[in-house]
């Protein structure tokens, strides 16, 4: 069980989680995102009140 | 039948209980017991009063009064764990404070330390994180939090744990793991709540009606998912007794070392940093009014600093029985994890850029301006002290002690401070702090006592390690332990010292925090809907 899960460790799993690694960051730094990122950086700015808004039908 | 069904199950755990307090192995198990009882005793009564009352109406909107506990647990528990950790500290340069005659070494040191810890770290830390998780998660997802009464199960349900492990302290029954004291069924107990934590915050995110996740929640999601495993596995025992507290790990040697550092370690950097940094991505903008400096550093920071925290454990076994290339991986992953750390840093400083101006008439914002500056700095020391060659003066000195705090005391205290300062307003519904005045002087109390604390322990930390190294021409060592024990008296008493400063400035906290929460000063209290800060 060790010797396969180091081997694993050693190899593959290693591999894969450097891609991974890489992949996240070239994606966030992936061009066209502008637009999305301006309205992501202020999501804790909207108002606070969305949810009790939409229920009681107000915009 | 919900009710019943719930009666009845109470009813079965009392009677449990009572069996476990007949028989009993020793006295901490036995007040557990006792504990549970009366818990579980007091909820079955209520059950019983509920059969047969119509359903209750079904709640909308955001559900906060679970997040107005968490603030109150959150005061509560941070003024008990630093009132322990003060008098500790007094302990440590006055010995007769243990009152050995008096409390039969009940109140020694070694009971009183991982009670000081737990309480800061599990108990004010723990409550903090539980209660600003469900307040950011409700507002960056519009949702309702998830599972109804469940959040609450989660709240009181942490809380026994926290009492359940302070007792059992005291009383003498500890695992001895560090940051990992409370024994099997106390692990147990905290594993449900935990479980149930994931899937309250799992759920909200998971009905959310906005689109994206904040990187809020992200963090806090990767904390309560870590956590969970890091528990679970340092916590794999075998009880000695269904009956008594006594357990014994699976690990033994360098495994189990490692096993509780691979713990130790990322209970830093899951539970003080993760989700602390979720509480920034959160509070510092709200506060400054300003958007987060780089959403996509954020991510960047997100990813890094969850796939290197994990592997810098071992520098905490320097210069032991652990293999030499486990020794070295953990140094160079902690110095790596500098990179992600400071990425962070900068982009909670720079969410202040075009509103630095702020940090003049806003005390709230400058606490947490200096919370992020102390996140930087011992972001920093921690990496250079992982360096095998600094760590060889450092490791076992007062200077890892002062590294610990500055990190906690700077970074986390200060941020939940800036938090609570934040969230108490907002949840009771008033306009404004009862007092800015207050909070300032809050603010250098704190900043105050942190130096003076850090500062004493790096020059008696160094000088310990200097005299602990001494040899003479022979190869004698020069200077025994005691020794260094009076070489350092007056250093000790100024950090208890700067820790009396810091609890003087909580106890101001938590009396602006109660004015405002009663509306003290304050002409009619405004309505939920016009909280709102205009855009």
């Amino acid at each position: 069980m060790y010797t396969v899960l180091r081997e694993l460790a050693d190899s593959w799993f290693m591999l894969m989680m450097f891609l991974f690694f890489i992949g996240v960051i070239i994606f966030a730094f992936r061009p066209g995102t502008k637009e999305s990122y301006d309205r992501l950086r202020n999501l804790p700015l909207q108002d606070d009140d969305v949810l009790a808004k939409d229920i009681s039908g107000e915009k | 039948m919900q009710h019943i069904i719930k009666a009845v199950l109470l009813g079965a755990i009392v009677l449990a209980a009572a069996f476990a307090t007949n028989f009993a192995r020793d006295l901490s198990y036995q007040v557990s017991a006792i504990v549970i009882i009366l818990w579980a005793g007091y909820l079955f009564i209520r059950e019983i009063g509920k059969i047969g009352n119509p359903p209750a109406p079904v709640e909308t909107g955001y559900m906060d009064g679970v997040v107005r506990a968490g603030v109150i647990a959150t005061v509560f528990w941070g003024i008990t764990g630093f009132t322990v950790g003060v008098w500790i500290a007094f302990q440590l340069a006055f010995p007769d404070l243990n009152l050995s005659e008096l409390t039969h070494g009940y109140l020694n040191f070694g009971r009183l330390r991982p009670l000081h810890t737990s309480a800061v770290i599990f108990a004010f830390g723990g409550n903090a994180l539980i209660a600003t998780s469900f307040y950011v998660v409700q507002r960056t997802s519009a949702a309702r939090l998830f599972g109804g009464n469940l959040a609450w199960f989660v709240f009181w349900g942490y809380q026994l744990f926290i009492v359940l492990a302070a007792l059992s302290y005291v009383l003498g029954a500890s695992q001895s793991r560090e940051y990992a004291e409370p024994e099997w069924y106390i692990d147990i107990w905290l594993t449900i709540v935990w479980v149930a934590y994931l899937v309250v915050f799992a759920g909200t995110i998971y009905k959310r009606k906005e689109p994206h996740i904040y990187v809020a929640n992200w963090f806090y999601l990767a904390f309560i998912i870590t956590i969970a495993m890091l528990h679970i596995v340092n916590n794999l025992a075998v009880p000695v007794s269904i009956f008594g507290s006594k357990s014994v790990s699976l690990f033994s040697g360098v495994q189990d070392a490692m096993t509780q550092w691979w713990y130790g370690h990322n209970a830093v950097g899951f539970f003080l940093t993760a989700g602390f940094l979720g509480m920034m991505y959160y509070f510092v903008p709200k506060q400054a009014n300003r958007p987060v400096f780089s959403y996509k550093l954020s991510i960047v920071h997100f990813w890094a600093l969850i796939f290197l925290y994990i592997w810098a454990g071992p520098h905490h076994l320097h210069y032991t029985a652990l293999p030499d290339w486990a020794q070295t991986l953990g140094m160079v992953m902690s110095i790596i994890l500098w990179m992600p750390s400071w990425g962070g840093m900068i982009n909670g400083l720079m969410t202040l850029s075009g509103a630095w101006d702020k940090l003049r008439t806003d005390p709230v914002l400058r606490i947490m301006v200096v919370s992020i500056a102390f996140y930087g700095m011992s972001t920093f020391e921690g990496p250079m002290m992982a360096i095998k060659a600094v760590n060889s003066l450092s490791h076992y000195t007062d200077w890892t002690i002062g590294h610990v705090h500055s990190g906690a005391l700077g970074w986390n205290g200060m941020i939940t401070f800036g938090a609570l300062y934040f969230l108490v307003p907002k949840l009771w519904f008033r306009e404004r702090l009862y007092s800015d005045k207050l909070v300032n002087y809050h603010f250098w109390l704190a900043t105050i006592g942190i130096v003076l604390y850090a500062s004493a322990m790096w020059v008696s930390g160094i000088m310990e390690g200097l005299m602990w190294r001494e040899v003479d021409a022979q190869g004698f060592l020069v200077n025994a332990f005691s020794d260094t024990v009076v070489a350092k008296f007056s250093l000790l008493v100024i950090r208890g010292t700067g820790g009396l400063f810091f609890l003087t400035g909580a106890l101001i906290m938590a009396y602006n925090l109660w004015k405002t929460a009663i509306g003290a000063g304050e002409a009619t209290p405004i309505k939920a809907a016009s909280s709102v800060p205009a855009e």
